[in-house]
C-alpha cells in the first residue's frame, strides 16, 4: 500500500523567508516532490495551532511549518513563539494519538531554496513511511464547531 | 459542515491560468487546469476560467478587465508566477476595471509547481489544487484600502565610504536632510586608503576628498563619525534610530583641527586600520591628513592618561583647550523616513591561506598593504620596498583570487581583484622597473576600458602565468632560489609545474562581508545571504531595495563591486529615497490586526506578544486594542487569542482555512473524515 501512497502535505511559509526560499527553489529549478501545497502567512508567528489540526482534519497527511532562523525574524522575535507552539503541538498530537512526526518545523532563510527543497523531500519520505493519516477520533473541522462541541458520551453514540 | 462547503456562493469568480510561454505550460497542462476549474469549481462561484499565453502582458490584463466589466466578476484568481513578482500588476488591472484590488488573488503555479516538479501529471494535479485553494481563499477577501503612511523627509545613511557619500550627497543636494553615520573617526572608507584607481589611474584621494569636503560642509548633512547605530524602531516613513556617538575626548566646538595634539602625543601605535599595519599613528589621531571631520579622536585603550593617569600632554599643549578627558558616550535619537545601508566590506584575512605564507614570510604582502606602500601619503611615501623598508624588489609575483573562487574559502568572484592586480603590475613596473608576474585563473576585465588596461599591462611586459598558485615558500632548492620567495605553480597553459623565485609576493585578497553583517542585518530587519552579503529585493530588477520597506542598500554591503558600481548604487539608492520623499506618503499593504471588543475577554494573553508595542490594554474597559499605526501585521496576536477576538486583514482565519480546504480539494472531492469514522 505504501508503494502507491502519495502523501499530501500542507506547508506554512513565512512571507519574508521561506516563501521566498520556495520562490528561489523555483527560479533555480531545484526539484522536489509535488506532494506539498504551500500557504503563505506574513510570519510563522501567525500560525495558529488550530491551522495544523484543521489541515490534518481536512485530509492532509502531514504539516510543514517554516519560518525565519532564530534571531532573523522579520518581526524581530515572533518565530520564537512559533517554536513554542510547535513543541506544544507535538505534545498535543501525541496525546491525541497522532504521530508527532506528522508535523515538522524548518527554519529556511530567503537564501535557502536548496535547503527548503531538501527538507520538503525528506518530509515527504517521512510521511510516506508513516502512511496515510487516519484519525482515531472525529476531528472538528472549523473553529465554530469547537465552541459547541458535543459531550463525549453523546458523540460516541452519534 | 457540508452545507457550508457546498452552498453556492453569490460571488462571481474569474480564474486565469497563465502559460508563461513554456515556463508553466511546458510542464503543466494549463488548458486542463482552466477547464477543470470551470467545471469543478462552478459551484464555488467560478463563472469563467481561461488560460492565456502571458497573463501579465497588456493583452492578458485587458482580458481580465473585460471579463470584470462584461461578466460582472466580483473576484479574480490568477494562477501564474509568485505574488512577489506580479501581485501588484493584477491588482492594478482589477482596479482599472473597477474592482477593489484586494479582491484579486495571485497563486503561484510556476515557482511552486512547474519549475520544481518534473512529473507533468502530478504537477497539473497540484496546480488544480493550488487554483482551488486560491478560489476558496478569494471568496473570503474583503475590499480594502491601502494604508497611507507619511514619509519623514530626513534620511539616515549608514557608512561613509564612497557609496554612502554618494547617496548622502545626492539626497542632500536635492534639498533634504541627511544623517551620515560612520563608525571610524573619518569618512572616506576603503577608497581613502588607495593610491590609484583603475583603469584611468587617477589618484583616489584627488577624486574622493572633494566629495568628503562637500559632505563635511553641506548644510543638509549632519555628519556623525566615530558613531554607531545601536537601535532601529518604527517602519518606513517613520523610523526612530538610536545612534551612539562614542566619546572623542575632543570638544569639537573648540577644536580647530590644527594637529598639535597629534604631533605632541608621545604614544605611537601601529595603525592596523588605515595603514593596514604598515605605519604608525598616535593615541590621539585623525586616520589621515584629509580626514573629514578634521577633529581627532583619543584612542582611550592606548592613551597613556587613560591607562596610567598621567601625561595629559595634548591637554597642556592644545591652543584652544579642546581636549576633554571627561567626555562620555552620547546617545542621540533621530527621526528618519528612509535608511540607506552602505556598510561596505572587510578584506579577506590572507592568513587563512596558510600555504601562501602571509604573516609568516615577511615579504608576502596583501593588496591593501600594497595600496598603502604605493600611496604617496603612505608610510613609505610611495616607495615600493620590501618589509625591511629599503630594498627595492627586482621581481614581484602577484597572486590573484586569494580567498575568492575557492571552495575552501569563498565561492564567489570578488570582482575587483583582476583589475587591482593589473593596476599593481603597472605601478610596480612604473616605479621600480621590476619583473612582474601575475598568477591568474581567469582574467575578468568586463567593464568600460578595463580590457584596454589589461592590453596595456600586457604590452608593458608583465608576465602572465595561468594557474592557481600551490605554495609560496622560502625553502630554496637551487642556488638561484636562495634568499628568495619561491612561487610553486602549475602553469596550465604550458602544462608543467614551475618554480618562480621572486623578491616580493602580493596577494590579491578578495572582499568579504563585514564580520558583523548578520548583526547589522538583524538591527535593520533585513536578511543576508549565506555568504553574509545583504540580500536585495530583486537581484536584477530591484538591486538597491531590501525586503524591508524603507531600507535600501548600496555599495559592497550588497556584494563585491568596484568604485563606479558602488557610486552608481549609492546614487540609485538616493533616487529611490528621493522618490519616496517627493511623494510625501507611501501606500502600504493593509495587513493589520484589529480587536473585536465585544469578543475580547481582557485575558491579556496577547499583550506580551507584540515586539512593536502595538497592543495596548484599556484597564477601564478591560479590553485590548491594537494600534494600527504601530502594528506590522505579523499576526502572532491573532494566532494567540483564545477567544478569536483578534482578526487580521489579508490573512484572516477564514481566508487561511478556506485556502486549506481548497488546497486539499476538500471543497469538492473528499468527504469530510468525520463521516466515515462516526458511523
Amino acid at each position: 500500500m505504501n508503494d502507491t501512497f502519495e502523501p499530501v502535505i500542507i506547508g506554512f511559509t513565512c512571507n519574508w523567508c521561506s516563501y521566498r526560499a520556495a520562490d528561489l527553489a523555483g527560479t533555480a529549478r531545484v526539484k522536489y516532490p509535488p506532494n506539498i501545497r504551500l500557504i503563505r502567512l506574513m510570519c510563522s508567528g501567525r500560525l495558529d495551532p488550530t491551522f495544523v489540526l484543521k489541515a490534518l482534519a481536512s485530509g492532509a497527511d502531514g504539516v510543514l511549518i517554516t519560518g525565519c532562523h532564530p534571531g532573523e525574524c522579520h518581526y524581530l522575535e515572533q518565530n520564537y513563539k512559533t517554536l513554542r507552539r510547535y513543541l506544544m503541538l507535538r505534545r498535543v498530537l501525541t496525546q491525541m494519538g497522532i504521530e508527532p512526526d506528522r508535523i515538522k518545523l524548518v527554519w529556511a532563510s530567503a537564501a535557502e531554496g536548496v535547503k527548503l527543497a531538501q527538507e520538503i523531500t525528506d518530509m515527504v519520505e517521512q510521511i510516506r513511511a508513516l502512511g496515510p493519516f487516519k484519525p482515531r477520533y472525529p476531528m472538528p473541522l472549523n473553529p465554530s464547531e469547537v465552541a459547541d462541541v458535543q459531550p463525549v458520551a453523546e458523540r460516541g453514540t452519534a | 459542515m457540508m452545507s457550508k462547503i457546498n452552498h453556492s456562493t453569490a460571488e462571481r469568480v474569474g480564474v486565469y491560468v497563465c502559460h508563461c510561454g513554456s515556463n508553466i505550460a511546458g510542464v503543466i497542462d494549463v488548458e486542463a487546469v482552466a477547464k477543470w476549474a470551470a467545471e469543478h469549481l462552478k459551484d464555488r462561484g467560478v463563472v469563467i476560467a481561461r488560460d492565456y499565453k502571458f497573463m501579465c502582458s497588456s493583452l492578458g490584463q485587458e482580458l481580465i478587465e473585460k471579463d470584470i466589466q462584461e461578466l460582472g466578476l466580483t473576484r479574480v484568481v490568477v494562477a501564474a508566477c509568485s505574488p512577489h513578482l506580479h501581485e501588484a500588476t493584477f491588482r492594478v488591472a482589477c482596479q482599472r476595471a473597477g474592482l477593489n484590488p484586494y479582491l484579486c488573488e495571485l497563486v503561484s503555479i510556476r515557482e511552486q509547481a512547474s519549475w520544481v516538479h518534473t512529473d507533468k501529471h502530478a504537477a497539473t494535479e497540484k496546480a488544480k489544487a493550488i487554483v482551488s485553494g486560491g478560489v476558496e481563499r478569494v471568496l473570503h477577501h474583503t475590499p480594502l484600502d491601502p494604508l497611507h503612511v507619511p514619509i519623514h523627509p530626513a534620511t539616515l545613511v549608514v557608512g561613509g565610504g564612497i557609496a554612502g557619500i554618494q547617496a548622502a550627497l545626492e539626497i542632500a543636494d536635492a534639498g533634504f536632510p541627511v544623517y551620515l553615520v560612520e563608525r571610524e573617526p573619518s569618512i572616506g572608507g576603503h577608497m581613502a586608503q588607495f593610491d590609484k584607481t583603475f583603469p584611468t589611474l587617477d589618484c583616489a584621494a584627488c577624486i574622493l576628498t572633494p566629495r568628503m569636503v562637500s559632505i563635511g560642509s553641506h548644510p543638509n548633512v549632519t555628519l556623525m563619525t566615530w558613531s554607531e547605530v545601536t537601535n532601529v524602531a518604527g517602519y518606513v516613513g517613520n523610523f526612530t534610530v538610536t545612534v551612539k556617538k562614542k566619546a572623542r575626548y575632543i570638544n569639537t566646538d573648540l577644536c580647530t583641527g590644527c594637529g598639535i595634539c597629534q604631533e605632541k602625543c608621545p604614544k605611537k601605535i601601529i595603525d592596523d586600520t588605515f595603514e593596514a599595519g604598515l605605519g604608525y599613528r598616535k593615541a590621539v589621531y585623525t586616520p589621515f591628513p584629509q580626514a573629514v571631520p578634521k577633529y581627532p579622536v583619543i584612542d582611550h585603550v592606548n592613551c597613556t592618561y587613560f591607562q596610567k593617569g598621567t601625561c595629559r600632554a595634548c591637554e597642556k599643549l592644545c591652543p584652544t583647550d579642546a581636549i576633554d578627558f571627561n567626555q562620555e558616550d552620547e546617545i542621540v535619537t533621530l527621526q528618519v523616513g528612509n535608511i540607506v545601508l552602505a556598510t561596505g566590506y572587510d578584506i579577506f584575512d590572507a592568513r587563512r591561506v596558510a600555504q601562501y605564507g602571509y604573516a609568516r614570510l615577511a615579504n608576502v604582502f596583501t593588496s591593501i598593504e600594497f595600496e598603502r606602500l604605493s600611496n604617496a601619503a603612505g608610510p613609505t611615501n610611495g616607495n615600493i620596498v620590501l618589509r625591511d623598508g629599503v630594498t627595492v624588489p627586482k621581481t614581484v609575483g602577484i597572486i590573484h583570487c586569494t580567498g575568492s573562487r575557492d571552495r575552501n574559502f569563498n565561492n564567489y568572484c570578488s570582482a575587483i581583484c583582476c583589475m587591482q592586480s593589473l593596476k599593481f603590475a603597472h605601478l610596480v613596473k612604473e616605479r621600480t622597473g621590476a619583473t612582474v608576474y601575475n598568477f591568474y585563473i581567469d582574467i575578468r576585465t568586463t567593464a568600460k576600458a578595463y580590457d584596454e588596461f589589461y592590453q596595456r599591462v600586457l604590452e608593458e611586459g608583465t608576465i602572465f602565468v595561468r594557474g592557481r598558485v600551490a605554495e609560496v615558500t622560502d625553502a630554496a632548492r637551487m642556488p638561484t632560489e636562495e634568499g628568495k620567495l619561491i612561487i610553486q605553480v602549475e602553469d596550465t597553459l604550458a602544462g608543467r609545474q614551475r618554480r618562480i623565485p621572486v623578491d616580493m609576493v602580493i596577494l590579491s585578497v578578495g572582499l568579504e562581508p563585514r564580520r558583523d553583517s548578520h548583526a547589522v542585518a538583524k538591527l535593520f530587519g533585513i536578511s543576508c545571504s549565506s555568504d553574509g552579503w545583504i540580500i536585495e529585493k530583486h537581484p536584477k530588477l530591484d538591486p538597491v531595495a531590501t525586503m524591508t520597506e524603507g531600507v535600501f542598500v548600496a555599495g559592497c554591503a550588497q556584494g563585491p563591486k568596484d568604485i563606479p558600481n558602488s557610486v552608481a548604487q549609492g546614487a540609485a539608492a538616493a533616487a529611490r529615497v528621493l522618490g519616496r520623499i517627493q511623494q510625501k506618503e507611501i501606500a502600504l499593504e493593509p495587513v493589520r490586526a484589529s480587536v473585536d471588543e465585544s469578543k475580547c475577554s481582557g485575558c491579556r494573553i496577547c499583550n506580551g506578544l507584540c515586539p512593536f508595542n502595538a497592543i495596548l490594554f484599556h484597564e477601564d474597559r478591560m479590553v485590548t486594542e491594537v494600534n494600527p499605526a504601530l502594528c506590522q501585521g505579523c499576526g502572532t496576536c491573532v494566532a494567540a487569542c483564545p477567544a478569536g477576538a483578534i482578526s487580521g486583514t489579508v490573512f484572516s482565519n477564514e481566508q487561511i482555512f478556506a485556502q486549506m480546504e481548497g488546497l486539499l480539494l476538500h471543497n469538492i472531492e473528499r468527504p469530510p473524515i468525520t463521516e466515515g469514522v462516526l458511523t
